[in-house]
């Protein structure tokens, strides 16, 4: 009985069992809360006569979406509609990732530029943009898209062939083929051989100690399969110009206002992150580093590209991978001005089937496996310029 | 005899020989980097051009160009701001759907609240009695909110909307979201793997999703998660959204502190004879916590802007209250770069001074240490 009592004691005391204990609490715990979570559910779906499952993916979605970018029509399925939300919302994303970026870079070199105007005026921009929230300047943007710009019939030719009006921005496109769809893809595979070959021929001279002009060979292979498909499938460029009419704009393609307030709104709140980013990577790299490079004879373009911005990009990347993906998960918003992303055709299809459960795990899904996909990539990137500790 | 004081007495009476060509100097100085090369000059041009177009188009709309009288119809035909608006909707923007002869309360509970924080952003008042402070903060913030007792009219959440809307939801979702995210952080550096799986999978996947999908989640799947006949007030489930986002990015920040902690203050703590908890409570998270503080203010003014989804949910916070008031019938269409310009002036000064303050701690920080 008392040795009974004594070996639970130090059983209790032992750190392997409490440790074991404490995982299987709380593991236990958590399946508890879920059992209890899942029957209840079941009994509100039983009462409320919702259906379960995912069957209605396959069924007629029968909603208008009012742009996209893969071919949809209201008799498609919702799996048809929730994919053209998603091509929706990464159509947009990288847009504005792209335009981020840019303006980021231009603007934080321009935080430190040594013109004092320069740099206040991009002082300004960046915290007027990070110290106001993102969704206010989307309504801000569309507002201003919808009651500010004039009506199609007097719009502004901002450029030639480029359209502003009330009903956002129209610009020359291309009329694409497949043939267009070919050639491009031999523009990529011809990228990948010359990336390859001067992969090669970089680690030969290393490895043999001799210089060999191969850049003819590389230009060729770059040139190659373009050229080729080229000449096999004989594209025709046409480019469909906008052009005013009396009532309406002809031609181009269109980009809604509520893409345009939505690119403009993500990109220019990405920038100022971007921005600040850029300048704290470039300010991490120590003046030394300036002087050592010029003192070995570089110039000041070949200091910038060899000696300080491998060493500013490996502070620049961790960070910029967050601001992508919080861009990426910002595009959500564009529910609130109506541009029909994933969250937006979800919300559509929650309201028409009532099967909410299934609609927000679907999105949550998409969003959580992209990002992690993005921070994948950007994890691999940073590796690449990262520092080589041996 | 002369000595080493002697010399510098000498030295302090002599006058000071001014250098004539100080001030030409100063002004190559300034000049220089403003048109010392063509390029230079002309980025200087360009930005005078710009700011020049940014003055003159904000001084023309906000003073020139506005109308200070009249009504609606004045307006509508003046182009610049629209003064007869911020006096008509002012109340409303700020207050929302609040009972009006009751906004008094709602600002009183404002100024107590932005007291307190006020006392809190002061490093000397870093004590214990702050929890008193804060106690009595919370508790009559809610009367004053609530009512109900001491002959005040009683006030249901739905009727709370606004600006205090805006400051409760970034508050109470920081309060509970810190201890929870101080939690989490532990529990991911935990040695125990299921401890630290269950962790890493709460914190990735909250993180790794936008905010308007939880709140999605917390209005419309909720409800069918909680037993038959329990209602929970939607309120209460955007403010548990936020609470379970903020304690995700919350425990992040803490981690880094965290990590910042050398091996050697957990082994110290272990030999002193401390269990975990008293060596995380003693020594590991007083440290860590100070380093986290300043990503913790960057957090916190994110919050105070993210607050402003709970629109897209149907939450009257402050944008929504902004928006709703440009939709009266008396001004619609007239008003709409005024209310936003108000709005965005309010989360610019709110924002940018919490920015300040965290330039500062993270100043005062280095300065400590060094």
């Amino acid at each position: 009985m008392r040795a009974d009592s004594m070996s639970a004691t130090r059983l209790l005391y032992n750190l392997r069992f409490r440790a074991i204990l404490y995982q299987v609490l709380a593991v236990g715990s958590i399946v508890l809360l879920g059992l209890y979570l899942f029957s209840n559910v079941s009994q509100k779906l039983a009462e409320q006569n919702i259906a379960t499952g995912f069957g209605y993916l396959s069924r007629e979605a029968g909603f208008v979406i009012s742009q996209t970018m893969i071919d949809y029509k209201p008799t498609d399925t919702y799996g048809r509609a929730i994919l053209a939300g998603i091509v929706n919302t990464v159509w947009v994303s990288a847009w504005s990732v792209v335009l981020a970026s840019i303006l980021g870079l231009v603007v934080g070199i321009a935080r430190l530029s040594r013109n004092p105007l320069l740099a206040l005026l991009a002082f300004l921009y960046v915290e007027a943009l990070r110290n106001v929230p993102l969704l206010l300047y989307l309504f801000l943007w569309y507002a201003l898209i919808v009651t500010g710009l004039p009506t199609v019939r007097e719009a502004w030719e901002i450029l030639p062939h480029v359209f502003m009006s009330n009903s956002g921005l129209t610009v020359p496109s291309l009329v694409w083929t497949r043939a267009h769809t070919i050639i491009f893809a031999a523009l990529v595979l011809g990228g990948g051989l010359a990336v390859a070959l001067r992969r090669h021929t970089i680690a030969e001279r290393i490895k043999t100690g001799k210089e060999r002009t191969t850049w003819p060979l590389i230009a060729f292979a770059l040139l190659l399969p373009p050229a080729l498909s080229f000449l096999i499938m004989q594209p025709e460029f046409t480019v469909s110009l906008p052009e005013k009419g009396r009532f309406r704009l002809t031609g181009g393609s269109q980009l809604t206002p509520e893409f345009t307030a939505l690119l403009i709104g993500l990109a220019l709140s990405a920038s100022a992150g971007i921005a600040e980013i850029v300048r704290s990577g470039i300010l991490s790299v120590r003046k030394g580093q300036w002087e050592a490079s010029r003192a070995l004879g570089l110039r000041d373009g070949l200091t910038m590209r060899l000696v300080v911005l491998p060493q500013a990009l490996r502070v620049i990347i961790p960070p910029l991978t967050s601001s992508y993906l919080s861009l990426f998960k910002n595009s959500s918003l564009a529910i609130a001005i109506g541009y029909p992303d994933l969250v937006m055709v979800s919300n559509t299809t929650m309201n028409q089937t009532g099967q909410a459960i299934e609609g927000i795990a679907i999105f949550m899904l998409v969003y959580l496996g992209l990002s992690i996909a993005i921070s994948l990539f950007m994890n691999w990137y940073n590796s690449r310029v990262a520092l080589k500790e041996r | 005899m002369t000595t080493a004081t002697d010399i510098a007495e000498a030295q302090l009476k002599m006058p000071i020989r001014r250098d004539p060509g100080v001030e030409r100097r100063l002004l190559h100085r300034t000049l220089k980097p403003l048109i010392g090369t063509p390029v230079n000059a002309l980025i200087t041009l360009v930005c005078l051009w710009l700011m020049w177009l940014g003055i003159k188009g904000s001084y023309g709309w906000l003073v020139t160009r506005a109308v200070t009288e009249g009504g609606a119809q004045a307006c509508k035909v003046g182009q610049g701001a629209c003064f007869p608006y911020y006096e008509a909707k002012l109340r409303f923007m700020v207050f929302g759907v609040y009972p009006y002869d009751e906004h008094w309360r709602v600002a009183l509970a404002m100024i107590l609240f932005l007291g307190a924080i006020a006392i809190t952003m002061i490093p000397r008042f870093w004590n214990k009695k702050l929890l008193v402070l804060w106690g009595g903060t919370i508790l009559t913030t809610a009367v004053l909110l609530w009512g109900g007792i001491f002959g005040l009219p009683y006030v249901p959440t739905t009727q709370w909307s606004g600006l205090p809307l805006s400051f409760l939801l970034s508050a109470v979702g920081l309060a509970f979201g810190f201890p929870l995210g101080v939690v989490l952080a532990l529990a991911r550096s935990s040695k125990l793997p299921a401890i630290r799986v269950i962790a890493i999978v709460f914190i990735e996947v909250i993180r790794g999703v936008p905010l308007i999908s939880i709140l999605f989640m917390a209005s419309v799947m909720l409800p069918l998660f909680m037993p038959s006949g329990i209602t929970v007030d939607k309120l209460l489930r955007a403010q548990i959204a936020i609470i379970i986002f903020a304690a995700a990015y919350i425990a992040e920040a803490v981690r880094g502190g965290l990590q910042a902690i050398p091996r050697g203050q957990h082994e110290a703590a272990s030999a002193m004879g401390l269990h975990y908890w008293q060596s995380m409570r003693l020594i590991v998270l007083p440290q860590a916590l100070k380093i986290a503080i300043p990503p913790l203010v960057n957090i916190s003014i994110g919050f105070f802007q993210d607050t402003t989804l709970v629109t897209i949910i149907g939450l009257l916070d402050f944008l929504s209250t902004v928006r709703t008031a440009m939709t009266d019938p008396n001004w619609v269409g007239i008003a709409v770069l005024e209310g936003y310009v108000f709005a965005a002036a309010v989360f610019l000064v709110f924002s940018y001074g919490m920015g300040a303050y965290s330039r500062f701690l993270e100043r005062r920080m280095r300065l400590g240490h060094d």
